[in-house]
């Protein structure tokens, strides 16, 4: 029979598919079928409707009748991408800013969670509970976990000063929810709300590498980082490459985090595309600009998740 | 099983018109010190309205951070209550939307008719020159708390009633832990509200006639200069406040880090954090000493509660019979009574209930020298633009960079481009 | 299999590290809770001076938080159980099977993760109300609309976590079962799943916590019945103050529940499943 101490590349099935075909033709439709209507009714429908608004001049005049509003082709696109002008300007600007900050966090937030999943793999006293108080910061609400970051990060009230004058790290007391700091501020909030996540699905994923692959390792005289790269890394592929990339996406969308840390309206530095959006269209009332940003935001991440699964997937095997 | 639990757990909540009694929706916004404080205000008056007049309101209290949303909603979909409160700022952007019934002359002598309003909440009803889209509920205005302790220790007398006085008062009260003047710098509906009420002062306007921004003007820009210079120049205001946007400077008022506040019908909040009504005292916000050049004598933003009913409607005339009752007379003392409020309608200002000296000092103020904030459909990005604006230059004046009339100049101009065609 | 002393001294510090990171934060929520609100933000202090548990009483009246406890739980469980019920089978067929269009649906699936929510927040909003109009099934406003939004939301990553978590356990395993002559079916619950269980129990974890946390739709979405907790502590910033030691007295109470679940599920968080499973 196979045994299953190699590598995990995916197995072609012994029996080719068409000896299968005469019993149960249908099923794999049958199987997706929920899924499929779901994600049309509450996903797809509703994104197109979303990309026909953003070629809709639609303001609070038209909002009533909306399905009336005039046409506007690609107006709304010009009006916020014209890098030039003000509205692009800042646009681009907050674009930045993100995808510096959905890079450290995720990258954070993983590497975070790998060696914490790595770490408590060994059977430890305690490693339930201490396993359970790393998942915490994914239980609670996001909006009390961010007020209470904000209250840390008071300048004259908050425990991060207090820390760093009582320590004699720093002399003066600087500020981090405006300013040049501000960007670092999110960024931590954003790592403390992730790494969590990360590491629960670490910790599932690191349960299906089998123990013998550790030994046979050992016995080969691998150290901890011959072992991580060797055998934990490979097995842990198909759970790192889903996690990263979803990370990326979640991260770079994430509204509540920064909305809640700088009370709606963010320092430039810190200045979040999804708030940006926000600000520049919903606030205003102006939903076909905004439907405008968030499809231009949504062919970039396409754009980005074409490639990165293109490069993840060339090592594997083909399907 | 998964269909008997869906049905099981479905929720009915639209009161539309059964057969035979009356029934109306009523989103009202957050009034008090809590959602169920307010479902037990009301909830007295609208049974007395049932009896009166056999229609039924279901009510539903929605906090202020949906309640924008909600009304998104609802005027997309044409699916929502009858009568709502809205917020009057929004006014002139309801209007925008034409979801509401327009109280032109016949609906708003359905009402009790245009002269029983105070004009100035009437004013930030709606566009200048189209019938208003509500009726002014409650009204508020800015005031100036002063504490009275820490003025007695140092010898202040009498509040200020000039800016410069502010600040003379202001550089005596800043010493130690304690500051003069306490100011919320990165909420941009504070900074926008002042920067309204400052620029009424210095002679500027936000939008010309035609309703186009005018952010950069040399009037506005002395307005915010003077504004952030409590901070940057005269520095009676702590560099902290340059981040406070969760009402920390009320609380440093309750507490006594700040002696002086400008804010909104504090009193209730100030009971909330622990401070007797008898260690404060309440004066209207101060003007310049010598009025620029077309300045005007306005202290204040006309705050305050509008209350509105749906074109969507399935029940016209008994949603205008509500609003009647909800500006009537009893009414209007009874619920601006328990909310520290002031009535919207001229006929009660002589009650009983509104007698004390906070209520007076903002009585006097919306009567006199409040007006209302630009009835423009754009005006709330106005605040969101000016207000984070606002924002910044307070963080470069905590962070000790000066601000200058250039850079204010540049602030307001940027922002100004950003509010588009 | 040993460690050497450097080992076992970075894990203690990683930890330890990590550890203090996470619990700061909790930290400063629990003695809030216990502050009364004038000390909330007053002059720093490592304990509360004048600790009370007054907040934790008068939460329950401000909101009622009560009713919004009672419609997470009941929202986020069915929705959980649902979702990955629906997963299972979806990420089954993509993971066993080859067949048109598994392609397209995998791209599709995850390509939804990519939308913006504020971009069909609306129209989905337009969608339901519709939907109620035309059919009489409420579904604004109402829990069940809750249930099957978010439901679908969480299904894109359990679906494609499924499919890696399905695509590690070996064909091996399948092909023992057929030729003991078990259909799909059975060999997707006595073979698949009990190897997969925690695939499963991370996936159903996402799901209910997606659920539990969201914020954006439940405030456009529900009425005050139907409210649930993320969106229900913003009640706590009322007219008058924003109550900040009610909403972390709110906060830990309602997540003592969810955490005690972590701790439950951590059984199932086990090596060992696959190993030596086929000889």
């Amino acid at each position: 029979m196979v045994t299953t101490t190699t590598a995990p590349a995916r197995v072609r099935p012994s029996v080719p598919d068409k000896a299968r075909r005469p019993r149960r033709p249908r099923l794999p439709y049958l199987l997706l079928l929920p899924a499929v209507a779901l994600e049309l009714l509450v996903h797809v429908i509703p994104m197109v409707v979303g990309v026909w608004m953003s070629l809709l001049e639609l303001t609070q005049f038209q909002i009533r009748n909306w399905s009336a509003a005039p046409f506007a082709g690609l107006d709304n696109y010009k009006a916020t991408l014209d890098v030039n002008g003000p509205v692009g300007k800042e646009l681009l600007h907050s674009f930045w800013v993100t995808v510096l900050y959905t890079t450290l966090s995720v990258g954070l937030s993983w590497l975070f969670g790998l060696f914490a999943g790595v770490f408590l793999q060994r059977p430890l006293r305690g490693r339930a509970l201490l396993r359970t108080v790393f998942l915490t910061p994914y239980a609670l609400p996001v909006y009390a976990a961010v007020i209470t970051w904000t209250f840390i990060y008071q300048r004259d009230t908050g425990l991060l000063n207090e820390l760093l004058t009582s320590t004699g790290l720093a002399d003066d007391r600087p500020f981090w929810l405006i300013g040049g700091n501000s960007f670092w501020a999110l960024l931590v909030v954003s790592v403390w709300r992730s790494w969590p996540f990360a590491f629960l699905c670490v910790m599932a994923g690191l349960q299906n590498v089998p123990s013998e692959m550790y030994e046979a390792a050992a016995i080969d005289g691998a150290g901890f980082w011959r072992r991580l790269k060797d055998v934990t890394l490979p097995m842990l592929r198909p759970v790192n490459q889903v996690l990263i990339l979803v990370l990326f996406l979640w991260t770079f969308n994430d509204f509540n985090t920064p909305f809640v840390l700088f009370g709606g309206s963010a320092p430039e530095q810190a200045d979040l595309v999804s708030i940006h959006i926000y600000r520049s269209s919903f606030i205003t009332w102006n939903f076909g600009q905004g439907s405008a940003m968030s499809v231009a935001l949504l062919l970039f991440l396409l754009l980005v998740t074409a490639g990165y699964l293109l490069v993840t997937n060339r090592r594997r095997d083909p399907a | 099983m998964l269909a008997a639990s869906i049905t099981a757990c479905g929720d009915d909540s639209d009161g539309g018109s059964g057969g035979g009694a009356k029934t109306l929706t009523y989103w009202a916004s957050n009034q008090g010190a809590s959602i169920d404080f307010d479902k037990q205000t009301l909830q007295p008056e609208l049974d007395k309205f049932e009896q009166q007049t056999g229609i039924k309101v279901n009510v539903e209290v929605v906090p202020w951070s949906d309640l924008l949303n909600r009304l998104l909603a609802a005027a997309t979909s044409g699916k929502g209550p009858d009568v709502v409160n809205i917020g009057n700022t929004w006014s002139a952007s309801l209007q925008a939307t034409g979801a509401f019934i327009p109280f032109d002359d016949a609906t708003i002598g359905a009402v009790g008719g245009k002269d029983r309003f105070v004009p100035a909440a009437l004013a930030a009803a709606g566009a200048p020159g189209q019938p208003p889209t509500a009726v002014p509920l409650y009204s508020l205005a800015y005031a100036l708390y002063y504490n009275k302790k820490m003025f007695a220790d140092a010898g202040v007398t009498a509040p200020p009633t000039t800016w410069e006085e502010l600040i003379t008062v202001g550089k005596k009260l800043t010493k130690g832990q304690q500051w003069g003047l306490a100011v919320e710098g990165a909420n941009p509906s504070e900074n926008a509200h002042h920067a309204f009420a400052f620029g009424q002062q210095w002679g500027g306007e936000w939008f010309d006639g035609s309703g186009k921004p005018t952010f950069d003007t040399p009037q506005n820009v002395a307005a915010v200069k003077r504004y952030i210079d409590f901070m940057a120049v005269d520095k009676i205001v702590n560099p902290s406040n340059a981040e406070y946007a969760q009402n920390q400077s009320v609380s440093d008022f309750a507490n006594g880090k700040a002696a002086m506040l400008l804010w909104q019908a504090a009193g209730n909040a100030f009971k909330a954090q622990g401070m007797a009504a008898d260690a404060y005292g309440v004066a209207p916000v101060p003007f310049p000493g010598t009025a620029p050049a077309g300045g005007k004598k306005v202290n204040s933003m006309v705050a305050g509660i509008n209350i509105a009913v749906f074109k969507h409607t399935k029940e016209k005339d008994a949603a205008l019979q509500f609003v009647k009752f909800m500006t009537s007379d009893a009414e209007q003392v009874q619920l601006n009574k328990t909310y520290g409020s002031l009535p919207s309608v001229t006929t009660v200002a002589g009650d009983a209930a509104f007698q004390a000296e906070e209520q007076k000092v903002l009585a006097g103020v919306l009567a006199t020298s409040a007006a209302p904030l630009p009835q423009v459909a754009e005006e709330s990005k106005f605040e969101t633009l000016v207000g984070t604006a606002m924002k910044e230059l307070f963080a470069d004046a905590a962070s000790g960079k000066p601000v200058t009339e250039q850079a204010i100049k540049e602030k307001l101009g940027n922002a100004q481009q950003q509010m588009g065609s | 299999m040993r460690e050497t002393a450097a080992e076992r001294w970075s894990r203690r510090v990683v930890l330890t590290l990590l550890t203090l990171f996470t619990i700061t934060p909790l930290y400063v929520m629990l003695s809030s809770a216990l502050k009364p609100l004038r000390d909330v933000q007053g002059a720093f202090t490592w304990f509360p001076t004048r600790p009370s548990f007054q907040a934790f009483v008068d939460m329950w009246s401000t909101v009622p938080l009560g009713r919004y406890l009672v419609n997470s739980l009941l929202v986020s469980s069915v929705a959980a159980l649902v979702s990955v019920a629906i997963a299972v089978f979806a990420a089954f067929a993509v993971s066993r099977y080859r067949f048109r269009g598994r392609q397209v649906f995998s791209v599709t699936v995850l390509s939804t993760q990519m939308f913006p929510g504020i971009l069909f927040l609306l129209p989905l909003f337009l969608i339901y109300v519709n939907l109620g109009n035309a059919t009489g099934v409420e579904l604004y406003a109402s829990r069940t609309g809750l249930i099957i939004t978010y439901l679908t939301f969480s299904l894109p990553f359990s679906i494609w976590m499924l499919v890696g978590y399905f695509d590690s356990i070996p064909r091996g395993l399948d092909e023992a079962a057929q030729v003991d002559g078990a259909g799909p079916m059975r060999t997707l619950f006595q073979v698949i799943l009990p190897t997969a269980v925690p695939g499963v129990v991370a996936v159903t974890v996402y799901a209910f916590m997606t659920a539990w946390g969201e914020v954006l739709f439940a405030s456009v979405m529900t009425d005050e019945n139907s409210r649930t907790l993320a969106v229900g502590l913003q009640g706590y910033a009322t007219q008058y103050n924003v109550y900040w030691n009610q909403v972390m007295a709110a906060s830990l109470v309602v997540s003592v529940p969810v955490v005690a679940g972590f701790l439950m599920l951590q059984r199932y968080f086990v090596a060992g499943l696959t190993a030596g499973a086929v000889k």
